[in-house]
């Protein structure tokens, strides 16, 4: 039984501002997330790094946050859906495509799918559908078939091109 | 130029809650929390049968800290109410099924509370089990009943014995498995409860239909229904896993609530939700078809069997749809359904989308291959010379009177398939390949709502009302899961009252608010649900007409809204209900199992082009074509999405999601081991809509969520039976089961294997 006394102080980044909490140091940091600072919109799918669900992105890397332990954070730069969008409340190129293209069914692999995507786009700005396929392949979607989620990366690909 | 509100049906207007999904603002039952709130879990049963005898809380505990629920706590009834009584919401004396719920627990700590689980320890006596529907039909045990049959059914159309003995005809018979299958919602199960004998019980969570688990709440607690609040929160997919199941965990929260006085979540975890929660019935389907030699159907003989697990659940109703459509879009006068789901010691099987119709049309499509094959015919001839035309009977004596057309669906998809060339190319390429190449189709109907006189009896209600600001609200029970009900029915409100699509409000479905416009299932919501809210927005505009506050055949919207406010600051609330009645001559008779099962079908074609590497034995769907005439498209986008996933569902449950039973127990019940498809695995899934409006839907519409799940298990293993020659009458159709046939057919043809190395 964890001993609220083994807690240790992280202090991190996360969607640009700096956080500090307390956390035991095994603790996932998508439990983290979503307890201590209630940023829900990272998803538990299945806790054992399989769906995806749960993807923030770590330092630029696309990770599943059910498999970090949170001590592994501190210091680090978190990004989570809720820090996708700009300042403002404009939504980022990903984020609308997703609701164009019809990308987002239930919503409940939406987060991790469009941050994976995103995670994408900076590696590959002009992605094959290879690229896009195997990109996304760690994030599972049981609604859409993917059909309508590739469709928004090439249009967000589109809309992000236009604007550079 | 046409205005935007003239044609909003048939756009793709952006999804209602589309903004709050993709920023994470959404909020599902594990993103909601109270003051106070205790976490709670479920002890199960480790064995599939057997009679309770202790129940120990080992040491190292602190128990007085938990609050600890058993079947004594429960107010009223020990049953989760749906149709039988049957199942109990915690065992007491007997279980009979692994997993089974037997106590509750709840604590503020979750760590502690799932090291709170593991130390209580349930002394069972095991009785014999039976696993599988052989043993169940053979009554090897008695687990359920006299005789272990939930439910059977018998179809007859004319004299099909009489047929079978005519001597110019051929007989072709087969078998047909499919095997379990999880949903797989990427949310997991799960319920938030407050409840106190004075306030009531309320219950918050990720469902399908809130009136199941209300009806299921009064009969726990012994409480009137106005006690009772079901609420759904934002639900993360369904697909049937979320028909029936949560009235189970609704009630598990509640009794914690109700005994700790504290507000209390439960979330499965996966390895819970994979382990406990419903699957598809496994089904075994027998078929004996006498055909004429020119390739008329002059009989068919079926026999259906589904595996029920161990309590009735919806076991009945999956049976009843799965029986109607085992013979399929083909006219054939003389026809037998015979069909059963027997019990056996293994979780309750349920609702998942297609509801007994995948089943029944993987074995039919599997088999009609099979036919065509030994009379010497082309599949799609074949299949030309018997499709049903308009004015034909079906299984069940309905007359078809709207205008199908099926070899025109036939014609599309075997054109956008390119089926001839490649069927040719495929067939020159294949004897010096490694892997073989095959194309494939499946023909098939899917009817859209209740079956029989279901809708009758359901009479669901929707309710509209004006808004202070002159918006319009509506009202129904019917949850968005991710299928777009929210958005579609904003449509039909919004064209039906010439307003625009962000004037319609949707309201959250919760029962103190909402009335019961029946569950979110069987393909209706658009369908019934849909033309139930074009009614009642419709009786709005009407009001405000014969209130003389709005001149007849003023269409703009904000008319509409001027008149709607002086109405509602004059006259007060302004609100309107609508009733289903069912479309006039449809005749169902439940007694003979006859006449009109289904006020329409969706109709369709599926093709799938495979590769079988005959070294890993592994099959891909390489393209895929989905051609289907589901009367007027109301949003494509959306439509094309409820096709495009459950072609992905099917393709899974053709090749990949194999669900390994141990004792019962669901022995892969990770997403590790168990393979849904990928972005990296799924083919490009090309979807083609035919219209031809249906009267009685929506400005046309018919019901399309469960159809695209029935069609790609039997065109792919068509498919694989063209590449590779192995008939293969099982699903899922895994490397091993692949090989196993390849061997078989080897052994067969040759004095020893020659199994191709890579």
């Amino acid at each position: 039984v964890p001993d609220a006394a083994a807690k240790i102080e992280i202090a991190c980044t996360v969607n640009g501002a700096p956080r500090h909490f307390r956390a035991w140091p095994m603790e996932r940091l998508l439990d983290a997330l979503r307890t201590e600072l209630a940023l829900t919109g990272t998803k538990e799918g299945c806790g054992e790094g399989e769906c995806g669900a749960c993807s923030v992105l770590l330092d630029g890397a696309l990770v599943n946050s059910c498999l970090v332990p949170v001590a592994q954070a501190a210091g680090s730069d978190i990004r989570t859906i809720e820090g996708l969008a700009n300042a403002g409340d404009q939504l980022a190129a990903v984020q609308e495509a997703f609701i164009a293209c019809g990308g987002a069914q239930c919503g409940i692999c939406t987060p991790g799918m469009i941050l994976a995507a995103h995670a994408l786009l900076q590696k590959h700005p002009h992605p094959s559908e290879d690229e896009i396929r195997n990109g996304l392949s760690g994030n599972l979607c049981r609604c859409t078939g993917y059909t309508k989620i590739f469709a928004a990366v090439v249009r967000a690909c589109q809309a992000m091109s236009a604007t550079r | 130029m046409p205005s935007p509100k003239e044609k909003l049906l048939g756009s793709s207007v952006p999804r209602k809650e589309g903004r709050d999904k993709v920023t994470g603002r959404a909020r599902y039952v594990d993103d909601l929390t109270f003051p106070g709130l205790l976490h709670g879990v479920t002890v199960r049963s480790e064995l599939p049968r057997g009679i309770i005898k202790k129940i120990e809380f080992g040491p190292g505990i602190p128990w007085d800290e938990f609050t600890i629920v058993t079947a004594g706590d429960i107010p009223g009834e020990n049953c989760v109410l749906l149709i039988e009584h049957d199942q109990p919401l915690l065992a007491d004396a007997t279980v009979n099924h692994p997993e089974e719920a037997i106590v509750l627990l709840a604590h503020p700590d979750p760590y502690l509370l799932e090291e709170a689980r593991r130390a209580v320890r349930i002394e069972i006596d095991p009785l014999p089990p039976i696993f599988t529907l052989e043993d169940s039909l053979a009554r090897k045990q008695i687990i359920w009943g006299e005789d272990n049959v939930f439910k059977s059914y018998a179809v007859n159309k004319g004299d099909v014995d009489a047929a079978f003995a005519r001597d110019d005809c051929v007989i072709v018979e087969g078998e047909y498995r499919s095997g379990a299958q999880e949903q797989l919602y990427i949310e997991p199960q799960g319920m938030i409860s407050i409840a106190n004998p004075h306030d009531g019980v309320t219950v918050w969570g990720s469902m399908q239909c809130p009136y199941y688990i209300h009806k299921a709440l009064v009969a726990m607690f012994g409480l009137p229904p106005e006690k009772i609040r079901v609420v759904q929160a934002e639900t993360g997919g369904g697909f049937g896993g979320k028909e029936e199941y949560p009235s189970m965990i609704a009630g598990h929260a509640a009794l914690l609530a109700w005994k700790s006085g504290r507000p209390v979540k439960i979330i499965y975890d996966r390895a819970e939700d994979m382990a406990a929660t419903t699957k598809r019935h496994p089904a075994r389907t027998r078929h004996r078809t006498a055909v004429t030699r020119d390739g008329k159907l002059l009989a068919m003989d079926i026999d259906f069997a589904l595996d029920g697990g161990a309590y009735a659940t919806l076991s009945s109703v999956v049976l009843s749809r799965g029986t109607i459509h085992a013979a399929g879009p083909y006219f054939c006068p003389n026809v037998r359904i015979r069909s059963r789901v027997a019990a056996t010691n293994a979780p309750p099987h349920g609702a998942f989308r297609g509801f007994g119709a995948p089943q029944s049309i993987f074995a039919l499509e599997r088999h009609m291959d099979r036919v065509a094959q030994a009379i010497g015919l082309a599949p799609d001839e074949f299949r030309r010379r018997n499709f049903i035309a308009p004015e034909q009977t079906t299984a069940t004596g309905q007359v078809i009177h709207e205008a199908v057309d099926m070899n025109r669906l036939l014609d599309r998809a075997l054109r956008e398939s390119d089926y001839a060339a490649k069927r040719e190319r495929f067939a020159r390429e294949n004897p010096d390949a490694r892997v073989k190449k095959g194309i494939g189709f499946a023909a098939f109907f899917h009817g859209a709502g209740f079956t029989g006189s279901g809708e009758t009896y359901l009479a669901s209600v929707v309710e509209a009302e004006v808004t202070p600001e002159g918006r319009v609200r509506i009202m129904t029970a019917n949850t968005e899961m991710g299928q777009g009900a929210n958005t579609v029915f904003a449509q039909i409100a919004a064209d039906a009252l010439g307003l625009d699509y962000d004037q319609i409000e949707i309201a959250q479905p919760d029962t103190a608010a909402v009335p019961n416009s029946g569950p979110t299932v069987a393909s209706r919501t658009s369908m019934v649900v849909g033309k139930l809210v074009e009614t009642a927005a419709l009786s709005l505009k009407h009001e405000l007409v014969s209130s003389g506050l709005l001149v007849a055949g003023e269409n703009s919207a904000e008319a509409f809204a001027r008149a709607a406010r002086i109405y509602v600051d004059t006259r007060g609330p302004l609100r309107a209900r609508s009733q289903y009645h069912a479309p006039p001559g449809l005749h169902w008779d439940d007694a003979t199992y006859s006449g009109d099962a289904y006020g329409t079908f969706a109709w369709a074609v599926y093709v799938a082009e495979v590769s079988v590497d005959i070294a890993t034995f592994e099959a891909r769907v390489d393209n895929f074509v989905a051609v289907q005439e589901i009367g007027k498209v109301i949003h494509p986008v959306l439509a094309a999405g409820q096709i495009e996933g459950g072609v992905a569902q099917g393709i899974g449950y053709a090749l990949t999601e194999n669900v390994v039973w141990q004792n019962g127990r669901m022995a892969n019940g990770q997403m590790t081991n168990y393979i849904m498809p990928t972005a990296a695995d799924l083919p490009r899934i090309r979807v083609f809509f035919e219209e031809n409006p249906y009267a009685f839907g929506p400005s046309g519409a018919k019901g399309i969520g469960e159809l695209p799940i029935d069609g790609p298990a039997p065109a792919i293993l068509n498919a694989i039976e063209n590449a590779t020659g192995l008939s293969i009458c099982e699903i899922p159709a895994t490397p091993e089961r692949i090989m196993q046939a390849y061997d078989e057919a080897a052994a067969v043809q040759e004095p020893e294997p020659v199994r191709p190395r890579a």
